[in-house]
């Protein structure tokens, strides 16, 4: 049973997702995902558990050996999304009763979990699988769910962003399936491993440079990596609001998880790095984003564009510690995913809240919720600290490690750009706090704090900012190991 | 490599670029669709070309033992894409079909438009 689990994780969810169709009705396949979450993330613990203490774990599906069958491998770098993925759902899945009841039609609700399970199989998958043609697969089984659950929204416009994101999520998937075509041309071969080995010495070959290039354009895609974002804005502010917090602690980290996977796994580090001018581009494309998304945030009217702006700055903030190319750089991102994670999944939660408790999530609608809504609201300002980076807080461990990495090159103007523009970070958090606590409320406003079934899993996430920014040594470690697993170097 | 490998290849670039134009110059949803299956199609030819070795048969079992097939591989690859494909689609147009109800029209700008005005 234990030697089965890296397929479990994947099966268990993909098995549960019908289930909930067939059951109809939507509190038993609301029970339903919740105990699946939960049994994905005890196996994801478990897989921690014998990773850390044994090593990777190579798992042949169906007992068809390597090259030839389809393997998952599990090592320090993909328990950690593994952990992230799992984690998320078990804490939103709870939260999102009362949510889906209030947004969405009551008929629609099995159906709604169902696409929920869809989602998380296809990231586990993308996180599991160690064949290049399968995380195609999982990435249209996760992308196809996604557009269907974001078209639930109630805003006629959570029609157009889930068209929107279809036509572009199917344009990124399919450049990143003629990558793999390019490379299966001139290796035979889909299993990563194998890949590397046979790749080696064809790596100046044109095809396998066009592979490259087709694999990372199609994968950024996903990643919503400035200037591919233009379907995240309106994705994550129309769709209900349970999709959108789930989809901003897991969804573009998992893609950006398979594009490093690719890239360093398959083509190597040396490659990457050295012989493509990789950390020049990234560190441009980084920058620029986290000055434009961080910017254009500030600006924003509504709470839930005003964080998918924010999440744009903050994925570019973990491709920007990549693009610093070295091991302390890397682990810094990696740890960055984690804390971001919780981070963003809070401030999207207690946005879910005000959607539930205020009827929408405008600031002009949260003016003076800070009196009405306490706990939400600190919630809210709290996550927001550890968004901005603040000592003690999650994100301040990852930023931080960032900033050391950058020293570490002798990269000053680096290390002064993240922290500058943890100042625009500040900006927009600080519109946020202002509405809620500094405005006066409207006379009619509601007036109820959110349902404990909310307000639990929301103070889990933001203890988990707190606890992982006071003791971090768990996914340091992690994110340590699996720096120096795709490096290529003793860690 | 024999002249029909090598056009293969350009029917696939050819049909790739012309799936992908009518995808992002065309306002209607639906001929947005139509360039999106083309595109995705252009990638299928482009498998199946590699799959093709010279004087292959079909990979079916025969007993001559000097048989030559052809890479089945990539034809397995492409029917899993093909089903990719087709829920992609159908997920499209019903999408389609939903914004034409809330907003009666598929023109892209005039939707762009109604939300603007809205």
């Amino acid at each position: 049973m234990i030697g089965q689990l890296p397929a479990l994780q994947v099966v268990v969810p993909l098995l549960a997702a019908p289930l909930c169709v067939v059951l109809r009705n939507g509190t038993l396949a609301w029970l339903l995902a919740v105990a699946t979450s939960w049994a994905a993330l005890a196996m994801a613990v478990v897989l921690t558990g014998q990773v850390l203490a044994g090593g990777p774990i190579a798992y042949a599906m169906g007992g068809w050996l390597p090259p030839w069958g389809i393997e998952y491998t599990i090592d320090s770098f993909n328990v950690l999304i593994l952990l992230i993925i799992s984690g998320s759902a078990a804490a939103i899945l709870p939260f999102a009763r009362h949510s889906v009841a209030d947004e969405i039609a009551p008929e629609q609700h099995a159906r709604f979990y169902s696409a929920f399970l869809l989602i998380m199989t296809g990231l586990l998958g993308m996180a599991a699988t160690g064949d290049v043609f399968n995380l195609f697969v999982f990435i249209e089984i996760s992308s196809i769910a996604t557009y269907a659950a974001i078209a639930l929204g109630r805003d006629r416009r959570a029609l157009t962003a889930a068209f929107n994101y279809l036509v572009l999520g199917t344009v990124g998937a399919t450049f990143y399936l003629i990558g793999v075509g390019l490379l299966y041309a001139v290796t035979g071969t889909l299993n990563t491993a194998d890949l590397a080995s046979r790749i080696a010495p064809l790596l100046e070959s044109r095809t396998v440079i066009v592979g490259f290039a087709f694999i990372s354009v199609g994968l950024m895609l996903k990643v919503a990596l400035f200037p591919l974002h233009q379907w995240l804005p309106n994705a994550y502010t129309y769709a209900p609001s349970v999709i959108t917090t789930f989809l901003a602690a897991t969804a573009t980290k998992v893609a950006l998880y398979s594009l490093l996977r690719v890239a360093f796994a398959v083509f190597g580090a040396g490659y990457v790095l050295e012989r493509l001018p990789t950390e020049a581009i990234l560190l441009a494309i980084a920058g620029t984003a986290i000055v434009v998304a961080s910017t254009t945030a500030i600006f924003q009217k509504d709470l839930k564009r005003l964080l998918a702006w924010s999440s744009l700055a903050q994925v570019a903030t973990i491709v920007l510690g990549v693009g610093i190319g070295n091991a302390q750089g890397l682990a810094g991102a990696l740890l960055h995913m984690f804390s971001h994670a919780l981070t963003k999944g809070a401030l999207f939660m207690a946005a879910a809240v005000f959607a539930l408790r205020l009827g929408g999530t405008s600031l002009e609608r949260l003016q003076g919720a800070g009196r009405r809504m306490p706990w939400t609201s600190a919630a809210l300002v709290l996550a927001g600290l550890s968004l901005v980076g603040v000592p003690l807080t999650a994100s301040f461990v990852s930023k931080w490690t960032i900033v050391l990495a950058a020293l570490e090159r002798g990269w000053w103007p680096v290390a002064g750009f993240i922290l500058v523009t943890s100042l625009l970070t500040l900006a927009y958090v600080v519109r946020v706090v202002e509405a809620l606590y500094f405005r006066p409320s409207a006379a009619d406003a509601p007036a109820r704090e959110a349902p404990l079934s909310m307000l639990w899993p929301l103070w889990l996430m933001v203890a988990g900012t707190f606890y992982f920014g006071l003791n971090s040594s768990i996914p340091m470690r992690l994110a340590t190991q699996a720096a120096a697993l795709l490096l290529g170097v003793a860690p | 490599m024999s002249l029909l490998g090598i056009v293969n290849y350009w029917v696939f670039v050819a049909l790739m670029m012309l799936g992908f134009y009518a995808l992002i110059a065309r306002g209607h949803l639906v001929k947005k669709l139509v360039g999106l299956s083309v595109f995705q199609a252009s990638v299928f030819l482009f498998y199946i070309s590699l799959g093709k070795v010279d004087g292959g048969e079909p990979a079916i079992l025969v007993d001559d033992p000097t048989t030559i097939y052809s890479n089945p591989l990539p034809h397995v690859l492409i029917l899993t894409a093909i089903v990719v494909g087709v829920a992609t689609l159908a997920v499209g147009l019903a999408l389609a079909v939903r914004i034409r109800e809330a907003y009666g029209t598929m023109e892209e700008d005039e939707i762009t438009e109604m939300d603007r005005t809205a």
